[in-house]
């Protein structure tokens, strides 16, 4: 017997247990705030199934597809902008449709609390013509999985899983049940289906729309639509975590139409409901996705008129949009001063940016991760940061830009991390090279995906499950493409950076630089720290060590003063003293 | 309205405060005591020193993980800043226990910025505000890092919880060789005057 119990689980835990239970057996997926801990969850289940981190969205999605082909049910998770890498085969899977279940979980981040932009990807549903399924707490996460396999299975379909920050990262309870393995079919070739030559494709175009009606007849019988009917004045429609916040802001007899299968719409179901209740809402989180499409089927309601249709809803804002209820908040009098995230003290980033903001001629073509925070002040060392892999790309086009203009006295460095350096930085890469870009490429490799919480990737040696795996070594990768000097720095001896700087710039051949140092959290590695002192007596307060932006660093009475608790004694700051006050003492090792 | 009849916390502080450990105690205890309960936490930038912040409700019923501005009926604040960057949460009228301690953000640290005086002041004109020396008790078990726990007691003080049993909670959620440190943490945080 398993333990049926309730357990408080976050959404992203329920997906992975709805996952195992639904007897899924491969998963590929890259990391991305706020679906990371999806397969953080997955590793638990791994004798019962196979997951694993991939290079990025579009090999993880080829991955769990082709095993979907191959009869098994299968997954793969991403952050909302991962899709976009992901989207030329989504597309395309819809067409020629599935073996066995195949599920793929977008997390979207209204408000933006851990990323670039805030797409609505219920829209990649509409556009790429597949069944959309959206759960609105934990419990639904895990057993909405299942019906995803089912529904994947029946209609032979890829399925969209739409969850969002607060989906993926609130706690709820929810009872579990017992895994149900599947007995796969033995796989047989079969070209028309899975091939998709232009001939084959012209077939699957009407057989795609038919399926999508044979869809909206079973969303609206789905167990995932659910009708709380109460009284005929009010009736809202709402799905996700919306659904929520609409139950605490309306009063109690509200009658609901709760979908969570949310494309096609039911659209039969809609209309009887509209037709039962005198004042008809739709409350949405973002786009008006859902007011839009009944709107147009004739039916009137207020949506977007009362809801605001950019950032997160909260029962506050509903209450206040749909009934002017404005809440008893405090005002203080406090200056309050913004406590931005910075580079952990430690941080192998903070030598290598520290030496490119010397110079005002550098132009720097950054990229997503925590090296982004290169850009932060004091630090302020970056041009651009817009994509993963725009890094080396995005500096590519600048210096053909500046080729056109005659423009020869800026220096262009990209900047990539290891991760994301496999994850798409290797094309740009290879662009440089290929049509002679006059830039330096720069892997600032500390050795895992930080940014999202310290995942494996194929330059650690470890796959998701802790294994030892073939360590991709990113010099061997970037000389097979033609770098013939690859400059191998270690980012916190800034002599050596500086250095390193120099040499690429004077290089004859196409150079490219590798930061290397590995991050202070990382758990399995013994990292050599210590704590930095001051000597107050040498300190002048010329303030230059605060351009290392440090948290550990502070002023005292217009002097230098070092936070003991915090410092990891990496001697950047001490570095970058004129006057030699700083100092460092005690040697430990932190780690294993 | 749908009146919500349970309660609303809002936790916060600063990134490596051990805000986490705190809240998950708390719904562990809440949740053995048969209350439904929802937890909510922003992940991302929570190594880098970064503000953080959790949301806990409980009740018979809980729907929505969160709340919106002058809803929350308590405030544990980590730290003095930030208990000024969630106050609008707070219910006017509602409590604010507030760790008597300061960690100057990047501006300040920096000289471009003054952290400011007046937060207890403040605090205390629109709020029921405990300023609780919480480190310094922690610091003096021995490890200022239990400073979480020592809140929780006076929390649970606060809120009358002392139906449950924190010891059971504690020890599902430390590691066992934290355990003693941490029912001394949690003591001391329910004597605590303040
Ligand atoms: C398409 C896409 N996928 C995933 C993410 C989430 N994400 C942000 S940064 C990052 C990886 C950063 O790792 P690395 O390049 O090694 O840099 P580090 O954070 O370790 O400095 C990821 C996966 C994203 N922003 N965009």
């Amino acid at each position: 017997m398993s333990d049926l119990t309730r357990q408080l689980l976050t959404g992203n835990e329920a997906i992975a247990r709805g996952a195992y239970e639904a007897g899924v057996t491969v998963c590929s997926a890259y990391p991305g705030t706020p679906s990371t801990e999806i397969f953080e969850n997955l590793a638990q289940y791994k004798n019962a199934l196979y997951a694993e981190w991939a290079p990025n969205e579009k090999v993880a999605t080829e991955v769990a597809y082709g095993a979907c082909i191959a009869n098994a049910r299968s997954l793969t998770a991403m952050k909302h902008v991962g899709l976009n890498v992901a989207a030329d085969l989504v597309f395309t899977a819809a067409y020629n449709g599935v073996g066995a279940g195949f599920v793929i979980v977008t997390a979207d981040d209204p408000s933006m609390h851990s990323s670039q932009n805030e797409q609505d990807n219920r829209r990649y549903a509409q556009f790429a013509k597949i069944p959309l399924i959206e759960p609105s707490d934990s419990q639904e996460c895990k057993d909405f999985m299942k019906e995803a396999y089912a529904v994947s299975e029946r209609f032979g379909t890829p399925v969209l899983f739409r969850v969002t920050t607060r989906v993926s990262h609130s706690k709820s309870l929810v009872s579990l049940g017992e895994r149900e393995e599947q007995t796969p079919a033995r796989y047989v070739r079969n070209i028309p289906k899975f091939v998709c030559t232009p001939a084959f494709a012209q077939k699957h175009r009407p057989e795609l729309e038919e399926r999508l009606k044979a869809l909206e007849v079973y969303a609206n019988t789905s167990p995932l639509n659910a009708l709380e009917q109460k009284g005929g004045k009010i009736g809202v429609i709402t799905a996700s975590i919306s659904y929520q916040y609409a139950k605490e802001a309306f009063p109690e007899d509200t009658s609901f139409l709760k979908l969570g299968f949310t494309w096609p719409l039911p659209m039969d179901l809609i209309r009887s409901f509209a037709a039962s209740v005198e004042t008809l809402y739709v409350i949405e989180e973002l786009e008006p996705f859902m007011e839009e499409q009944i709107r147009a089927a004739g039916i009137s309601c207020v949506g977007k008129r009362a809801i605001p249709d950019m950032f997160e809803l909260n029962p506050e804002i509903v209450r206040r949009g749909v009934f002017g209820a404005e809440p008893e908040v405090a005002q203080l009098d406090v200056d309050l001063v913004p406590r931005p995230p910075a580079l952990c003290p430690g941080c192998p980033h903070r030598g290598f940016f520290h030496v490119l903001s010397k110079r005002k001629d550098f132009v720097i073509t950054g990229d997503i991760g925590c090296y982004t925070l290169g850009y932060a002040a004091p630090l302020s060392a970056m041009d651009t940061c817009a994509c993963m892999g725009g890094g080396f790309s995005l500096g590519m086009g600048m210096a053909k830009a500046f080729e056109t203009q005659g423009v020869t006295d800026r220096k262009i460095f990209g900047v990539v991390g290891d991760s994301t350096f496999f994850h798409s930085g290797l094309t740009g890469a290879v662009e440089i090279i290929y049509n002679k870009g006059n830039m330096i490429p720069c892997v600032l490799d500390n050795s895992i995906t930080g940014m999202t919480g310290h995942q494996d990737n194929p330059g650690t040696g470890f796959t998701l499950n802790g294994e030892i795996a073939a360590k991709v070594a990113i010099e061997d990768v970037l000389r097979s493409f033609g770098y013939q000097n690859v400059i191998i720095v270690d980012p916190q001896d800034l002599k050596a950076m500086q250095q390193a700087v120099d040499d690429a710039l004077a290089s004859e051949v196409p150079a490219a630089i590798i930061a290397r140092r590995p991050c202070l959290l990382i758990k399995r590695i013994r990292h050599d720290v210590g704590k930095c002192v001051v000597d107050r007596e040498k300190c002048r307060g010329c303030r230059l060590c605060l351009k290392v932006a440090c948290p550990a660093i502070h002023l005292r009475d217009g002097k230098t003063e070092i936070d003991e608790t915090i410092c990891a004694g990496c001697t950047v700051c001490a570095q970058a003293c004129p006057f030699g006050a700083i100092s460092r003492v005690g040697d430990q090792r932190k780690g294993e | 309205m749908t009146a919500f009849t349970g309660k609303s916390i809002l936790i916060c502080g600063v990134g490596g405060q051990g805000t986490l450990l705190m809240s998950k105690t708390l719904t562990y205890g809440l949740v053995q005591a048969g209350y439904d309960v929802k937890m909510s936490e922003v992940h991302g930038m929570a190594q880098r020193g970064g503000s953080v912040s959790t949301q806990v409700r409980y009740g018979e019923k809980v729907y929505s993980p969160i709340i919106g501005r002058g809803e929350a009926d308590v405030l544990v604040a980590f730290e003095k800043l930030e208990a000024v960057r969630y106050a609008n949460l707070l219910k006017p009228g509602g409590a604010a226990l507030i760790n008597d301690y300061e960690i100057a953000p990047l501006p300040v640290a920096s000289g471009a910025a003054e952290y400011p005086q007046n937060i207890e002041e403040q605090m205390r004109r629109a709020f029921q505000v405990r300023v609780l020396p919480a480190s310094r008790v922690a610091k003096s078990l021995g490890n200022i890092r239990c400073t979480n726990i020592v809140l929780l007691g006076a929390l649970v003080r606060a809120f009358a919880l002392e139906t449950i049993d924190w010891n059971a909670a504690l020890t599902a959620s430390v590691p066992p060789k934290a355990l003693a440190l941490n029912i001394a943490a949690f003591d001391a945080g329910y004597q605590l005057e303040g």
